[in-house]
């Protein structure tokens, strides 16, 4: 086999077809779907759950993961925030002429990997080659397809005094991609939280009646994601800045530099609002995954009628958290 | 040692530490009748004071008012259109500090030439600009050199750096800011009435904690040297109401562990070779003689104010209030334009934009509602 | 120019040292304290370090506090 992707291998003829036979149809199996311009599936119902998402996440390769596990994960959170069962995957790659195909083995073995861990199937893809300079490295798109199953649904429904959870420690994947970029002249042994967590919250969902919403923090960080709840359902939300899960190593990278653990991205936990009665329990269930090891309850809705998030401080002065305005944060999912 | 540092935040020490400046100020508030004011007159103050919610702890009982700590928002904005002029010129590397991107120019800000296509990058180590220089031999690659005292001898070093290097094509545009000067301004002129200041933290690092004495010898304030956590912030205020309320005039250095009573002294050999003492304009003020220093000539080649000239008309006008915002005379909610015209996405002016600023610090930390 | 962090000096280099701050790491220039020792914590400002963090003082400034906030505490429990 060739060792760097050409624009040959991008024009559907022969260099096309063995890279499909040899890249993805040997990392995702079957074969069968190959044989089609479209995969034919069948559904057991008719009301299913539709997701897209692009990464263009630089490095492609960090601790903790890579775009290929990150385009999965992504996928499949959005899928399971939203209490569907993750089912079908497409992926879509640009890839730069040049690119090295070992590279772009690890990255399918990764999608692979990740898809038999949350039990989705690749099921259609497409590739495309541009010239040198007209891409970076590799981009991939996944499109998900997720059934609705019988659990409990997220009833979008709110009152005051419902808790929020979050699922683990933030600011996590924001730290491990911005170290990684060897651009701040940082190192540091924090790894990526790049997981798919539909078999954790598929559990929740069962188990636990009172869940409003589910919704995962990735760009924007926690802050941003809680302030898009709060206006879109019109409640006051309130968290408690010293029961915010943030390891000491993020603690340091944003000391050294200047960032706020609330605004960085995150590609491995969910955000849970559900009412008091249930939180406890949601706890528990989370506790039981090692995605869900650290979560807590962070804060709680104390009012309807207006769209906003408190802070409140250490020392218990309250203050209006924004979504994440002004800091450029590149490139990290 | 952590564990000790840990501590200044530590809510069980924190909160009764609140308490007990709050019934400090309420002794203060019943022996004069008014509430205690003191001006912090660094940026980072500002922020942390508003972060932490120290602020708004005390707001009932301390004025806490901003002063002109930031030193993006103090520079005027004849020279920040400059600077922004300066990446126009063909062939340039501008390095620069994060929070000068996105302050707007009369015109257009440098965020908006970097994504016109200028080589404009953000440094968080300044001195990476020498080695910037030393790769890239065919460019000219200058620093913007904004910053108070803390900030300033690095400066020098990059200096230091690149003569050293035997490098060419790099230089610095000076327009430094010193503290002494605008604090005699201020005092000169007046214009808030004040029970003392809270000193910066770092700058005194470089100053020392003797450098404060003309305060209580020629104007009869105290001063308190303070850390930038929660029971430094407290306790340095605490200090501060204590002093008034016993009637004693004195410097005191609340923040012992890291500043000392002379200061830096290799870092006063550095700025004594490198640099010497300039006029600066001022926002809101003009110019205050020997407010800043500047290279000495024999570094001419060094210094791109030498080396560049720079064509700029005059500032656009605007309803902006940033000017006395830096000299305490009105609070950023009290700007008309606060929060409406003027916000973070859309700055009118540098302090809602810069990451020392008194509005951006405001509009981040002390809003309860909208 | 963000505030000044207190980092631990893990290596010393000529004119530089890596510094831990709480289980991270970066470089910073050592220029201007030259006395620097290994394990000292020093305050780091945009990639240098500044001053060296005086530990007495360090606990004198904590005791201090504790005994604002133990009088207080006595006084209000009274």
């Amino acid at each position: 086999m060739e060792k760097y992707i050409s624009l040959a291998h991008g024009d559907g003829g022969e260099l096309s077809h063995r890279l499909i036979k040899d890249v993805f149809i040997e990392a995702f199996g079957d074969g069968n779907e190959a044989l089609f311009d479209a995969a034919a599936i069948t559904m057991s119902t008719n009301r299913i759950a539709v997701t897209t998402d692009s990464f263009v996440i630089k490095p492609i390769f960090f601790p903790g993961g890579s775009i290929g596990k990150l385009s999965v994960a992504g996928t499949v959170n959005d899928l399971a925030v939203s209490g569907a069962k993750p089912a079908y995957l497409t992926c879509s790659f640009v890839i730069e002429e040049g690119f090295l195909i070992s590279d772009l083995k690890k990255i399918v073995t990764d999608m692979a990997s990740e898809a038999k861990k949350t039990s989705v199937t690749i099921v259609a893809g497409d590739t495309k080659v541009v010239e040198r300079g007209s891409a970076d490295g590799v981009y991939i798109n996944t499109t998900g397809i997720g059934i609705y199953e019988n659990n409990n649904d997220c009833s979008f429904e709110f009152e005051e005094g419902d808790a929020i959870i979050v699922s683990g420690t933030i600011g996590d994947h924001g730290i491990a991609v911005l170290a990684a970029r060897g651009e701040l002249g940082i190192s540091t042994p924090i790894n990526s939280d790049c997981a798919s967590l539909n078999k954790m919250l598929s559990e929740v969902l069962k188990s636990a009646e009172g869940v409003r919403i589910m919704r995962d923090p990735t760009r924007g960080g926690l802050a941003t994601t809680l302030v898009e709840i709060a206006e879109d359902f019109q409640l006051t939300m309130k968290i408690n800045e010293r029961d915010l899960p943030v390891k000491k190593e993020v603690h340091g990278v944003c000391d050294l530099l200047g960032f706020d653990p609330l605004y960085l991205a995150n590609e491995g936990k969910a955000i849970i609002v559900v009412t008091n009665r249930d939180k406890d329990k949601v706890i528990d269930i989370l506790h039981e995954f090692p995605e869900g090891s650290d979560a807590v309850v962070i804060g709680s809705i104390i009012g309807k009628g207006k769209g906003q998030l408190l802070l409140e401080t250490a020392l218990g002065s309250k203050r209006l958290l924004t979504r994440l305005s002004g800091t450029m944060f590149p490139r990290i999912c | 040692m952590l564990e000790m540092l840990k501590q200044s935040n530590n809510p069980e020490i924190c909160k009764p530490l609140v308490q007990a400046v709050i019934e400090k100020s309420k002794e203060f508030q019943k022996k004069f009748g008014r509430k205690p004011a003191f001006m912090e007159v660094c940026g980072s103050h500002t922020m942390s004071l508003a972060r932490t919610g120290v602020k708004q702890c005390l707001k009932d009982d301390v004025n806490l008012i901003s002063g002109p700590g930031c030193p993006v928002c103090v520079t005027d904005q004849r020279t920040i259109d400059a600077m922004i002029a300066l990446a126009e010129g063909e062939n340039r590397i501008i390095c620069t500090f994060g929070d000068m991107m996105r302050v707007p120019g009369s015109n257009k800000t440098l965020l908006d030439s970097k994504i016109g296509g200028r080589d404009i990058r953000v440094l968080y180590s300044p001195v990476d600009a020498v080695k910037i220089a030393e790769e890239n031999p065919d460019k000219e690659v200058i620093f913007l050199g904004v910053g108070f005292e803390t900030t300033i001898p690095i400066l020098t070093l990059m200096i230091g750096e690149a003569e050293k290097r035997g490098i060419h094509n790099f230089s610095i545009w000076m327009t430094t800011k010193l503290v002494e000067p605008v604090l005699r301004y201020l005092l000169d002129t007046g214009e808030v009435k004040l029970d003392g200041f809270l000193l910066p933290g770092h700058v005194s690092i470089v100053l020392g904690e003797d450098s404060y004495q003309y305060l209580v010898a020629e104007y009869s304030i105290s001063g308190v040297i303070t850390g930038f956590e929660t029971a430094e912030l407290l306790s340095g205020i605490y200090k501060l109401i204590d002093m008034a309320l016993a009637g004693r005039v004195a410097i005191e250095n609340n923040h012992p562990a890291v500043v000392s009573k002379t200061g830096n002294q290799v870092i006063h050999q550095w700025l004594n070779q490198f640099l010497t003492q300039c006029d600066e304009a001022w926002r809101g003020i003009g110019v205050i003689q020997k407010s800043g220093l500047d290279l000495k000539p024999e570094y001419d080649q060094f210094n791109a104010k030498k080396r560049f000239t720079v064509e700029v008309g005059e500032p656009r006008k605007t309803k902006c209030r940033c000017g006395e915002v830096i000299r305490g005379l009105i609070s950023p909610n009290e700007c008309p334009l606060f929060g409406k015209a003027c916000h973070p996405m859309n700055p009118i002016g540098p302090c809602m934009v810069s990451a020392e600023g008194s509005c951006a610090a405001y509009y981040q930390y002390m809003r309860e509602s909208f | 120019m963000c505030v000044g962090v207190p980092a631990k000096v893990v290596k010393k280099m000529e004119y530089s040292a890596v510094v831990d701050v709480m289980g991270s790491q970066t470089i910073v220039g050592t220029i201007f304290v030259p006395e620097v020792e290994l394990g000292d914590f020093v305050i780091v400002h945009a990639g240098q370090a500044m001053s060296i963090v005086d530990e007495t003082y360090a606990r004198q400034s904590v005791e201090e506090w504790r005994r604002l906030v133990d009088a207080r505490n006595a006084e209000t429990v009274q």
